[in-house]
């Protein structure tokens, strides 16, 4: 019954002489969550962002939806159409409304008809709980709404995989639990989810397992219960006395 | 303890006239004596002058004699409007530019008025049916008698020129600039080549090359005219000055915003399109207004290859024996409409700025 999403074999990249991506073997079915934390450096960011192209990668193979990442771009092309993104900062288009950020991508890649396109976007403003501000500019919102207008806005490209690189750490402490409680939500739904977050309350909620990465390499991965009673690695330990 | 200072006393009241001048004009003794000095410099420098502009003017009459009192001679600029706002065009073939100019003015206030309806349509007429109306209108055809371009002068010319290269010469500067950023190799030599080579060279030595050099390269009997290559030269030459420009533009824009784009899977060309140039396009407004002024400015050059603009029909005319010793009546009306064509255009990008403004 499993749907093989993502495939990554033997993954490599280089930053100049850093080796930041070391031999990344990876597979996430359909459904799947998987929280990815680490040292800062450990190049977990830098993984989901090779699954839709913002980095490339140099050696080894990654396969999403049985779509093979290639320089072609009608491949990154295909792939970014089915994954959707949300940054740490971020990165509406502050020129544009929430609701045209939102409308943007569908009325130009998925060539909706510009009223359909709103009414998506409205649909899913309001499963964000922000369709009140949809006519606002992003700078007229606090942080947390505008990471859930971000989350929206990825979400109307009606994407089968969502990439979350570190959503929250940007935020004020009172805002985190507003746009957690949107992802945990996106999660129930059945959304298969990879997110880089050091927010162990979320992990052990949702994922269905954990991964660590230190120094470009997976360290360990294991489902969450196991991933805290059990950890393996000294330099899981290490990390998970230091942020727990 | 908190005892209050007996000594200082409280601030002296910022409110009011009196306030105002206080704190601005006179808050200690040398900002009140450079206010002095400022108002006794207005004294002796703005009666003269009104008294000579209006005052003591000359405006009723026909000839140099009419200009009996010790002001300026303003029936020199009447006598001679026609050749300083249209240059040596047929008089009965004036109409034509009077309707362009018409065209134009209504279609701009038109843009100009807010929240109407089709302001994209009048738009797109502007840019693509008026520029052809332009051309058939003034230089003839379609059963209109063909105007040689060089009868064309005065203020129409500099509007010709100057409108051509503003309106011509952005776009190539976008694409200039987004080519240099390019990351193909060739793109992007290609581009810096070209805008170095523009950058480099005084805008005199393009308007000399464009109407003495670039005739000899031809083959013979092939004819460009004169003004087209004056035109293309002052096009490219403020292209590769907006190029830079735009090119600040676009490296003031965070990494987020491209990443952002091609996330939700935005192709290069709309990526820039929809959201990294409008964005910053907007940071650089005030510095491409004041290209387009220099622009503006720059057309005056024109004359050194031989086509007479505003500014050079009105030194031409003041050389006519009829009117010889008016060159400060001449100068000071340039100055006057130079004035208020770059003001518009300044006024018109603060005007931009603030509307375009979403809190950023």
């Amino acid at each position: 019954m499993s749907e093989l999403m993502i495939e990554m074999k033997n993954v490599h990249k280089w930053f100049g002489e850093l080796h930041v991506l070391n031999d990344i073997n990876l597979e996430i079915n359909k459904g799947e969550k998987i929280v990815i934390c680490g040292p800062s450096g450990s190049g977990k960011s830098t993984l989901i962002r090779c699954i839709n192209r913002l980095e490339e990668h140099q050696r080894g193979n990654i396969i999403v939806e049985g779509t093979e990442l290639t320089n072609d771009s009608r491949s990154i092309e295909r792939i970014r159409g089915e994954v959707g993104m949300v940054f740490q900062q971020f990165n509406l288009f502050p020129h544009l409304s929430i609701l045209d950020n939102c409308s943007l991508a569908p009325i130009w890649v998925r060539k909706l008809p510009k009223a359909e396109a709103k009414d998506k976007a409205m649909e899913y403003l309001k499963r964000v709980q922000i369709d009140d501000q949809a006519h606002k500019y992003p700078a007229q919102l606090s942080g947390g709404q505008q990471q859930r207008a971000a989350i929206a806005r990825a979400l109307c490209m009606e994407p089968r995989i969502m990439l979350f690189d570190e959503p929250t750490s940007a935020l004020d402490p009172e805002m985190i639990k507003e746009v957690l409680d949107v992802m945990v939500g996106l999660a129930k739904g059945g959304m298969t989810m990879i997110v880089v977050t050091h927010e162990m309350g979320f992990a052990k909620e949702v994922a269905d397992s954990i991964i660590f990465m230190d120094e470009g390499q997976i360290v360990e991965a294991k489902n969450p219960k196991d991933f805290f009673d059990n950890p393996e690695s000294e330099r899981t330990k290490t990390f998970l006395s230091q942020i727990l | 303890m908190s005892a209050i200072n007996k000594e200082v006393g409280p601030p002296v009241i910022e409110l009011g006239t009196m306030g105002w001048l206080r704190k601005n004009l006179f808050s200690n003794w040398y900002n009140s004596l450079l206010t002095v000095f400022g108002l006794y410099l207005l004294y002796i420098l703005i009666p003269p002058l009104v008294n000579w502009i209006l005052l003591d003017a000359n405006f009723v009459g026909s000839t140099r004699e009419d200009c009996t009192n010790e002001g300026a001679c303003w029936i020199f600029i009447q006598q001679n409007i026609k050749l300083i706002f249209y240059g040596l065009y047929p008089t009965e073939e004036l109409w034509r530019i009077n309707l362009v100019y018409l065209i134009l003015l209504i279609s701009g206030v038109y843009l100009l008025v807010p929240n109407l309806k089709y302001k994209g349509w009048v738009g797109a007429f502007l840019l693509v049916i008026f520029p052809i109306i332009c051309v058939i209108m003034l230089s003839g055809g379609l059963g209109l008698e063909a105007v040689e371009t060089r009868l064309w002068g005065g203020l129409f010319l500099t509007l010709v020129i100057a409108g051509v290269g503003i309106v011509l010469s952005l776009p190539i500067g976008v694409m200039l600039a987004l080519g240099r950023r390019s990351k193909l190799p060739v793109v992007s030599i290609l581009c810096t080549i070209f805008i170095e080579i523009w950058r480099g060279v005084p805008l005199i030595t393009v308007l000399f090359m464009a109407s003495n050099m670039f005739p000899l390269f031809m083959p013979e009997g092939v004819n460009f005219d004169k003004l087209i290559r004056a035109l293309i030269g002052v096009m490219f030459f403020s292209a590769a000055y907006l190029a830079e420009v735009v090119r600040g533009g676009l490296q003031a824009m965070p990494k987020g915003q491209y990443e952002a784009s091609q996330a939700v899977g935005l192709t290069y060309w709309r990526m820039m399109a929809l959201v990294i140039l409008p964005q910053s396009l907007k940071m650089v407004i005030p510095a491409i207004i004041g290209s387009f002024i220099a622009i503006f400015k720059d057309t005056t050059l024109v004359l050194v290859i031989g086509l007479f603009d505003f500014l050079g029909i009105i030194q031409f005319v003041g050389t006519n024996p009829d009117w010889l010793g008016f060159s400060h009546e001449g100068y000071v009306f340039a100055a006057a409409v130079f004035w208020v064509f770059c003001y518009a255009m300044s006024w018109y990008s603060q005007r931009l700025e603030k509307k375009l403004d979403t809190g950023r």
